[in-house]
């Protein structure tokens, strides 16, 4: 098999790791709909949230063969999430620290 | 460089070898996919400070929204990329027939994905909500437009590297569009993961 320019292997997913993701993204799935018909309150976000970023994870780290990826890729695709974080979180503390609220 | 090794197939006359071609174009193809992360960021950012704003609106809002259908379609598109990433360890095997077919109905998910949203969109014309009806439903269609507007520029990447996968344009040494049209894929698959639960599940 052809070496990247970084000198590392391809690495080729199996089929069989692809459907193992896949059962567990459409497990997850169930699981978050199942949770929203009952009612925890503030916790409700919080939990969907943490179901969904692992789905998204699972999509990143072997559909998306991040977890096979030289560090350089990780940069980029880490990068732009600590962007989001700072967008949301600035945006937030600006609109609800206002004096007058605009 | 050493040139002896560059191999120069008939399908690629670039002036870098396959190799070099797939490095920079998946950091190419990763750096636009943050972009993409950016521009929903700004819908993201927007549906938080409104929701914290507005609880109750969001939580009646919300309830217009068809459950099951938002459901049907996080499956569908789950599915899409399941063939998509298939199709592509497909493709990098040397396995042209079954590469083309898993891209095929990765194409037909997302056709799918896009008939379950017009009747979700028909439904709530025909419930008089619009765009301008409130803040939830200015961000409901925004968000999910996005969505599908990405939805359909996939489509029609996905329609020209399938055409190309059947006519054998790509083998075990040459993948690198159809890995690329699969991260591009698989984002839009991901932000759905996002998009479902924030406006279908929790108001």
């Amino acid at each position: 098999m052809s070496e990247n320019t970084n000198g590392h292997e391809k690495h080729i997913t199996s089929y069989t790791t692809y459907f193992l993701v896949w059962v567990a993204l459409m497990i997850l799935t169930f699981i978050t709909v199942y949770i929203s018909y009952f009612d925890f309150g503030q916790l409700n976000i919080a939990v969907a949230m943490f179901v969904a970023s692992i789905k998204a994870g699972a999509v990143a780290l072997f559909f998306m063969h991040l977890k096979f990826e030289d560090p350089i890729t990780w940069l980029y695709a880490l990068f732009p999430i600590g962007l989001l974080f700072l967008l949301i979180g600035m945006t937030i503390l600006d609109t609800f620290t206002r004096i007058f609220p605009i | 460089m050493e040139e002896a090794n560059m191999e120069h197939d008939a399908h690629h006359d670039l002036h870098m070898t396959p190799e070099e071609e797939y490095s920079s174009s998946k950091l190419g193809m990763w750096l636009f996919l943050g972009t993409e992360i950016m521009l929903f960021g700004g819908l993201f950012a927007a549906y938080a400070i409104f929701r914290a704003k507005y609880p109750e609106l969001f939580l009646e809002s919300h309830q217009e929204l068809n459950r099951e259908m938002g459901a049907v379609n996080t499956g569908i598109l789950i599915f899409s990329s399941l063939t998509m990433a298939i199709g592509v360890t497909a493709i990098q095997r040397g396995k042209q027939m079954l590469a083309g077919i898993m891209i095929l109905v990765t194409i037909i998910c997302g056709l799918g994905f896009g008939v379950v949203k017009y009747f979700e969109y028909g439904s709530k014309f025909s419930h008089h909500i619009y765009p301008d009806t409130n803040i939830f439903f200015s961000l409901y269609f925004m968000m999910t437009g996005l969505h599908m507007l990405h939805v359909f520029v996939g489509l029609i990447v996905l329609g020209v590297i399938m055409v190309m996968t059947f006519q054998k344009k790509f083998d075990e040494k040459y993948s690198t569009p159809v890995e690329m049209g699969g991260l591009y894929w698989h984002l839009v698959d991901l932000v759905w993961i996002y998009l479902f639960p924030l406006l279908y599940l929790v108001g």
